[in-house]
C-alpha cells in the first residue's frame, strides 16, 4: 500500500519521460544518494570502503560503459580490460609528464584515449557481426597486453614495468584515507550514471537499440548504422577508459598491465549478464555481486568444510569460486536472460500490489 | 634460405596444430549453431586428465610401461570428454536451444569458467607432465637440397603427423560417414533435420563428443610440447583467429587458415619481432584475422551471410 | 468519399532486374506510381514483390535499371538517402525492435528528425529535454490514430500479432512520409483487424495525402481501395491499369488460376 502510482498523474510529457517516473522511486533513490554520501562514511570501516565500496563502484562504471556497448548497442565486445588499461595508462602518462596536472583533468584524459582506442578498434564492427566481432575485440585485448609490457614509455621507462601514483589531491582536499577514496570515485560515479542513463532514454539510446534488435530494418529508417555502432564504442570506451584510470590510481595505487587482462574482461562481461544487459541499474547489481561472493565464499566455504571435518584451502576456495560463476552464468543465461535487473523489476511490481498477492 | 625454410616449417607444424583445434570449434558450429568459446578450457581439462591418469594409473594398478598407461589414460580421458559432451547437451544446450548466437557464447563462456575450476579441483593445479616417449634429438632432412640440412626436432615432426591424421580422419568422417551425414544435416537447418528423424540432442552429444577428443589430441600434443598447464588454454585460443579467417562454417577453411596463422605468426616473430621488442605472437595472429575481416567480413572461406527482411 | 486529386508521376521505376546468384528475382520491371494514389502490386508467392520494394527501398541493389523519384534518377538507392527523401515502409516480416517499448519504436522513426548533439543529449538540458517532448507529441498523435493507447509502454515484442503490425504502421508514419511502401500490412490477420487496417491506410492516404504503394495478396482489399495495380509473375509485369482493366486481364488470370507456362 505504500508503492502505489494512484494519483500520480503526469500532466506533461516532460514529467513522464523522467527517469524516476514514480514518486516513491525519486524518494528513493534521492534518500539512497544521501545516504551513500553521508549515512555510509559515517558507519563504515576502513576495510569496507578499501575492499568493497571503491572496487564495487569502479566496477560498476566500468560495466556502464560495457553494457552500453553490449547490452544497448548488441555489439559483443571481449576487449574491454585493454580498454581500461588504456585509460589507466594514458592517464598515468597525462598526470606524470606534464607540470601540475589537475588529477580530474587527467582521469577524463584518460577516457579520451582509450575512447579513441575504442573507436580504431571499433570500426571492424561495422563489417563484422556477433562471433567474429568478438574475435576481433579479442586482437585489442592481446595488443594492448603486449603494448603496456614492451614499450616503455608508457611506463616512464621504469625498469620494473610498473605504475605508481601517490598524493592525488582535488582542489586542495587531499585524497589520502579509504574513505575520502570512496567519496571521490563516488562522486564521478553518481555522474556518469546519471549522464549514461540521460544517453540512453535519449535519440542515441534508442538508435543503439535499434542497432541491436535489428540493424537492416534501422537503416531503412534512416539510422545510420555507422554513426550509432561507433559512437556506441566510443561512449563506451571513455567511461570504461575513465574507470580503468580511476582503478589504477585510486583503488590500486600502482599497477602492471595484468590487473587488466582478459580476466577483467571476462568479469566485466560477467557484471553485465548477471546485473542485466541494457540496464543501468543492473550494472550495480552484478558489480555487488562479483564484489561480494568471493568475501562470501572465503569465509562460507572453509566453514562448510570444518562442519564436514574437511580442510578446504585458498586455492580451492579460488576454484571453487570458478565454478560458481560459471554455473551462475549458464544459470542466469537460460533462467533469466535480463539478469538480477529483472528480479529487482519484478520485486518492485509485487511491492505495487503489496499486501495483496495480484 | 635455409633458417627461412626452418621458421615456415616450423610454422606449419604450429598450424597443424591450430587447425586441429579450429576443427573442434567449426564441427560445434556447424552442428550446433555454438560458439564454443570452452574449446581453450576443454584442451586443458583433457591434457590434465590423461596426464594425470598416466601418472596415476601405473601406481594404482602397479605396472610400469609407458605406452601402457598413455594408452589407457588416454581412453579414460576421451570417456571424460564424453560425459561432459552428455553434460554439456543436458543441463546448457537443451534448454538455450533457441537464443541468438551471443547468448549461447557467453553460456560457453560459462561452461569455461566452471571446467576451469572443477578440472583444477580434480586434478590439481600444478604444471604437469605429458611423456609420449618420443625421441627428442633434432634431425636434419633435406641434406640433399641444402648444405648442412633443415633442422628439425622430431618429436614435433610425430606430433604435426599426429595431428594432421586427426584432421584427416575427422575431415573423412564428416564427409564419408552415415553420421556425418546427418551431422552435416543438423548444421543446415535444425528442423529439417528433426523433421526427417534425426535426433538433434544425440548429434549435439557426438558433435561435442568429436570436439572433446579433438581437444584430447590437441591438449596431448601440446601438453606434451610445453607441459600440462593454464597457459594451455591460452595457447588454444589461438585457434580463435584461425576460425575467422577461414570461415566459422568450413572445415577445409580451418584447416588452411590454421597452416596460414602457423607460418605468418612464425614469419612474423622472427623478422619484425626484433624490431618492436618481440613478443608479438601473443597478438599477431588476432589482429591478421581482423583485418582479413575487414576485406572479407565473412572469412577466407565462409558462407556470404544474406540479410532478409 | 470526395474525390480525391491525384498528382503527377513521383516514383518511376525504369527497366529494374535482379539476381540473386543465378535466380532472377526480377526481369525488366517498370512502372510509375503518381503522387496522392494507391498503387498496388499483386502477384502470386514469388513473383518478386517484396523484391521490389526492397529495389526502391535500398535494401537490394538491383543489377539493371534505374529509379526516379521526383526527378532525380538514381541506379541503386541507399537506404538512408531513401529514409531522407520522405520514403517509409513496413515489412512482410516485421522488422520491429522487439526489445523495446511501442513508443520508443515509434520514436525511432523520428530520428531522422532530432537535431540535438551527444553532449545535450547526455545532459539531458534544455534544448533536448524539449526537443524529446516535441517529438513525444507528434508520435502520441500517431498513437492515438491507430488506437493503441493502451499499449504504448509494452515491450512490442510482448504485443499480440494484429497489434505488432500496428506498430509496424506507426513507425513509417512517424517519419512523416510522402510515399509510403507497404508490404503485405494485412497478411495474417482476421476480418475486422484487416477492416481496420484498411481504414487506417485510406485514413492516412486521405488526411495526409500519402501516396501509397501496397502489396498484398487478398483480392477484395486490393481492388476495394487502390486506384491502380501492376502485377508481377515470376519476376515479370504482366499487367498495369486500374482494377477493373487488371481483373479483366487473360494473363493475369491464369497466372492466378494456374495454367500451363
Amino acid at each position: 500500500m505504500f508503492y502505489r502510482e494512484n494519483g500520480q498523474f503526469k500532466t506533461n510529457y516532460k514529467s513522464d519521460q523522467q527517469i524516476f517516473a514514480v514518486k516513491q522511486d525519486r524518494i528513493a533513490i534521492i534518500a539512497l544518494i544521501a545516504f551513500a554520501f553521508i549515512g555510509v562514511p559515517l558507519l563504515a570501516d576502513e576495510y569496507l570502503f578499501r575492499a568493497i565500496l571503491v572496487p564495487f563502484l569502479i566496477l560498476a562504471l566500468a560495466a556502464i560503459g560495457v553494457n552500453i556497448l553490449v547490452g544497448y548497442c548488441g555489439q559483443i565486445s571481449l576487449g574491454s580490460g585493454a580498454f581500461m588499461a588504456v585509460g589507466a595508462y594514458m592517464a598515468y602518462n597525462v598526470f606524470m609528464r606534464v607540470e601540475d596536472m589537475p588529477l580530474i583533468v587527467a582521469l577524463l584524459s584518460g577516457g579520451f584515449f582509450a575512447m579513441l582506442a575504442g573507436i580504431i578498434f571499433g570500426i571492424p564492427s561495422l563489417r563484422v557481426k556477433g562471433l567474429y566481432l568478438a574475435v576481433a575485440t579479442l586482437a585489442a585485448q592481446f595488443f594492448f597486453d603486449w603494448l603496456f609490457v614492451r614499450v616503455p614509455w608508457f611506463t616512464l621507462d621504469n625498469p620494473a614495468g610498473i605504475a605508481a601514483v601517490s598524493n592525488l589531491s582535488v582542489f586542495g582536499w587531499q585524497i589520502a584515507t579509504p574513505m575520502d577514496k570512496y567519496l571521490f570515485v563516488l562522486g564521478f560515479v553518481v555522474v556518469f550514471a546519471l549522464l549514461a542513463k540521460n544517453l540512453v532514454r535519449g535519440p542515441i539510446g534508442r538508435e543503439w537499440m535499434a542497432i541491436r534488435d535489428m540493424d537492416v530494418a534501422a537503416s531503412v529508417i534512416g539510422i545510420r548504422p555507422m554513426y550509432a555502432k561507433l559512437t556506441a564504442f566510443a561512449v563506451s570506451s571513455f567511461i570504461i577508459g575513465v574507470a580503468g584510470a580511476l582503478w589504477a590510481f585510486v583503488h590500486l595505487g600502482s599497477w602492471e598491465p595484468l590487473s587488466f587482462d582478459i580476466n577483467r574482461s571476462f568479469q566485466l562481461l560477467f557484471i553485465v549478464i548477471i546485473g542485466g544487459l541494457g540496464s543501468i541499474m543492473g550494472c550495480f547489481f552484478g558489480a555487488a555481486f562479483i564484489v561480494i561472493t568471493p568475501i562470501v565464499l572465503n569465509q562460507l566455504l572453509p566453514w562448510i568444510g570444518r562442519l564436514f571435518g574437511v580442510e578446504i584451502s585458498t586455492a580451492m576456495v579460488g576454484h571453487a569460486e570458478f565454478m560458481i560463476l560459471g554455473t551462475l552464468i549458464v544459470w542466469f543465461l537460460i533462467k533469466e536472460p535480463h539478469g538480477l535487473a529483472k528480479y529487482w523489476s519484478m520485486a518492485r511490481h509485487k511491492l505495487r500490489l503489496w499486501p495483496f498477492p495480484h | 634460405m635455409g633458417f627461412f625454410l626452418e621458421t615456415i616449417i616450423a610454422g606449419l607444424m604450429n598450424g597443424v596444430l591450430y587447425s586441429l583445434v579450429a576443427l573442434g570449434f567449426v564441427l560445434i558450429f556447424k552442428a550446433s549453431g555454438v560458439f564454443n568459446f570452452a574449446q581453450g578450457a576443454m584442451v586443458l581439462f583433457a591434457a590434465l586428465a590423461m596426464a594425470r591418469f598416466a601418472e596415476w594409473l601405473p601406481e594404482w594398478l602397479g605396472f610400469e610401461s609407458l605406452l601402457l598407461a598413455n594408452v589407457l589414460a588416454f581412453a579414460i580421458a576421451a570417456f571424460l570428454m564424453l560425459i561432459f559432451a552428455w553434460a554439456v547437451e543436458r543441463f546448457v544446450l537443451r534448454h538455450l536451444v533457441n537464443q541468438e548466437g551471443v547468448v549461447l557464447l557467453m553460456a560457453t563462456l560459462g561452461i569455461t569458467f566452471f571446467i576451469d575450476g572443477f578440472g583444477q579441483t580434480i586434478f590439481g593445479s600444478d604444471i604437469y607432465v605429458i611423456d609420449l616417449g618420443l625421441p627428442d634429438e633434432p634431425i636434419f632432412i633435406l641434406e640433399g637440397l641444402f648444405p648442412g640440412g633443415l633442422l628439425i626436432n622430431q618429436d614435433d615432426l610425430v606430433t604435426a603427423l599426429m595431428a594432421m591424421a586427426m584432421v584427416a580422419l575427422l575431415t573423412l568422417f564428416f564427409q564419408k560417414s552415415g553420421t556425418g551425414r546427418a551431422l552435416r544435416a543438423v548444421a543446415d537447418d535444425h528442423q529439417a533435420a528433426q523433421s526427417v528423424g534425426i535426433p538433434l540432442g544425440r548429434m549435439w552429444v557426438i558433435v561435442w563428443f568429436m570436439a572433446g577428443l579433438t581437444a584430447l589430441v590437441a591438449g596431448m600434443i601440446w601438453g606434451e610440447k610445453m607441459g600440462v598447464q593454464f597457459a594451455l588454454t591460452f595457447v588454444a585460443l589461438k585457434a580463435l583467429p584461425v576460425i575467422i579467417l577461414g570461415g566459422l562454417t568450413s572445415v577445409p577453411g580451418a584447416i588452411v587458415a590454421g597452416l596460414i596463422i602457423g607460418v605468418s605468426e612464425q614469419l612474423a616473430e622472427v623478422y619484425i619481432g626484433p624490431m618492436v621488442g618481440g613478443g608479438i605472437q601473443i597478438w599477431f595472429a588476432y589482429v591478421l584475422a581482423m583485418v582479413v575481416l575487414l576485406f572479407r567480413p565473412q572469412g577466407l572461406f565462409g558462407e556470404k551471410i544474406i540479410d532478409r527482411v | 468519399m470526395s474525390k480525391k486529386k491525384i498528382g503527377d508521376v513521383i516514383l518511376d521505376v525504369h527497366n529494374i532486374s535482379l539476381r540473386f546468384g543465378g535466380v532472377k528475382a526480377l526481369s525488366d520491371i517498370s512502372f510509375d506510381v503518381r503522387e496522392h494514389e494507391i498503387r498496388a502490386i499483386i502477384g502470386p508467392n514469388g513473383a518478386g514483390k517484396s523484391s521490389m520494394l526492397n529495389c526502391i527501398n535500398g535494401v537490394y541493389k538491383p543489377q539493371e535499371g534505374s529509379i526516379t523519384f521526383r526527378g532525380q534518377t538514381f541506379k541503386h538507392m541507399n537506404s538512408r538517402q531513401v529514409a531522407e527523401m520522405g520514403v517509409a515502409r513496413t515489412f512482410q516480416n516485421l522488422a520491429l525492435f522487439k526489445g523495446m517499448s511501442v513508443i520508443d519504436n515509434l520514436m525511432t522513426g523520428r530520428n531522422l528528425r532530432i537535431k540535438s548533439n551527444l553532449l545535450l543529449q547526455a545532459l539531458r538540458w534544455g534544448p533536448a529535454e524539449r526537443e524529446e517532448s516535441e517529438h513525444r507529441e507528434k508520435v502520441e498523435r500517431i498513437i492515438d490514430f491507430l488506437e493503441i493507447q493502451a499499449h504504448r509502454k509494452t515491450p512490442v515484442g510482448q504485443l499480440p500479432y494484429g497489434l505488432q503490425k500496428r506498430v509496424d504502421l506507426g513507425r513509417a508514419l512517424a517519419m512523416e512520409p510522402q510515399v509510403l511502401l507497404l508490404d503485405e500490412p494485412m497478411a495474417g490477420m482476421n476480418v475486422e483487424e484487416k477492416q481496420d487496417m484498411c481504414r487506417f491506410v485510406l485514413d492516412v492516404n486521405d488526411e495526409f495525402g500519402t501516396t501509397i504503394v501496397l502489396i498484398e495478396h487478398d483480392m477484395s482489399v486490393v481492388m476495394d481501395i487502390s486506384d491502380r495495380v501492376v502485377v508481377l509473375d515470376y519476376g515479370k509485369k504482366i499487367g498495369d491499369g486500374v482494377p477493373d482493366e487488371v481483373r479483366a486481364n487473360p494473363d493475369v488470370i491464369s497466372a492466378y488460376l494456374g495454367t500451363s507456362h
